[in-house]
């Protein structure tokens, strides 16, 4: 994978804190990446949600189900490679006790057509796996369909999943 | 110190100062409490679980219910598995989680498979110094009881003093009595306990 090409940071950390904030978000739970990260400066700075810092990613599903658990509206926020990482924690919150959680996942290396990162080969197959419902974004374009996509789900009483382009990780 | 007994000191305080308190418990515990008295409504029996992250649930918790002091108790081998999410709870800024480890050195309910802290175990110890790497972490109370007595005699004071607290129990394995129970429907537990909290 060559680090040296471009990062596509497709939102501005302002652009999904006002996609948050529509939602109702009150918890971000998250690990960054390297687009992901852009975000933080808007979110750590927001006063009206609470960025939750984890050290692996299986905490965050589990951080986010007692947060949901406790009457708040939590967003798992992470890298491809970190869903890879929280499988059983991902299964036991949203199908044993079957919240109907959210999340962003950072699509490593999908921007980069050449790339033979095999961290962007899984990553669809993965989720499809977790029989998860997830949108993927490509565009900056459809950055108001974020919103839509996590509301059905959340009317439908069912995880919903962001899959969002990246280019390094 | 017995297993048992060692929850019964937390459960008495269940009728004194944690009247009001979540208490999640997991594994070996979430086999041991539901034994010790009429279930209160703020009980959650996090069974089936993903090993080792009922701390995790534990803060979530805690950190939607600020008002409400959560207990939320673990394995050893559950804890061996994420020893970072200590740093995670200091980091949250949760003042009103208590992480209580029940340490046995053994997978217990697989059958008592020993895990990879049981040969420090045996030379006396813990299976890892679990109090010193949460007060490493910045845990404001920590606790590391061998004696049933002294848990006895210092569990109020424990749980009294600022937040977050972690507590780690030198347990003794129950041998044949392993196996978990069959748990409710996981749907009506978490609506019975959303609706104890007032939050449906």
């Amino acid at each position: 994978m060559d680090y040296g090409q471009l990062t596509t940071d497709m939102f501005t950390g302002t652009e999904i804190l006002d996609v948050f904030r529509a939602l109702g978000v009150t918890h971000v739970v998250y690990l960054p990446d390297s687009t992901l990260g852009t975000w933080e400066p808007a979110l750590a700075s927001a006063g009206d949600l609470q960025l939750v810092r984890v050290c692996r990613e299986g905490e965050a599903w589990a951080i986010a189900a007692g947060l949901h658990m406790g009457g708040k509206r939590p967003i798992v926020v992470l890298q491809s490679t970190g869903l890879f990482e929280s499988g059983d924690a991902l299964r036991n919150v949203l199908y044993d006790l079957g919240l109907p959680l959210w999340a962003v996942v950072g699509y490593r290396s999908y921007l980069l057509p050449e790339s033979k990162d095999s961290a962007k080969r899984f990553a669809e197959p993965i989720l499809k796996a977790w029989d998860l419902d997830f949108l993927l974004v490509e565009r900056p374009e459809q950055l108001p369909l974020i919103a839509g996509h996590l509301q059905a789900a959340a009317a439908g009483n069912r995880p919903g999943v962001v899959l969002l382009a990246e280019g390094k990780g | 110190m017995p297993l048992r007994p060692a929850l019964e000191v937390v459960h008495k305080l269940r009728h004194e100062q944690l009247r009001e308190a979540i208490v999640v418990t997991t594994m070996g515990s979430a086999r041991e409490w539901p034994k010790l008295g009429s279930p209160h409504p703020l009980d959650f029996q996090y069974l089936p679980s993903a090993m080792g992250h009922a701390p995790m649930l534990g803060l979530g918790l805690a950190l939607a219910r600020p008002e409400r002091e959560v207990v939320a108790f673990n394995g050893d081998g559950g804890m061996l598995m994420g020893l970072g999410c200590l740093v995670t709870v200091v980091a949250a800024g949760a003042k009103n989680l208590t992480i209580i480890v029940l340490d046995n050195g053994l997978y217990e309910v697989t059958g008592g498979q020993a895990t990879a802290g049981a040969a420090e175990r045996a030379t006396g110890g813990g299976s890892c110094d679990f109090a010193g790497v949460a007060q490493a972490a910045g845990f404001h109370t920590v606790g590391r009881f061998t004696t049933l007595a002294d848990w006895q005699a210092s569990a109020a004071e424990v749980i009294a003093k600022p937040g977050p607290r972690f507590v780690q129990l030198f347990a003794e394995p129950v041998g044949a009595e392993y196996h978990l129970p069959a748990p409710s429907p996981m749907a009506e537990r978490i609506a019975n306990f959303q609706a104890a909290l007032g939050v449906v």
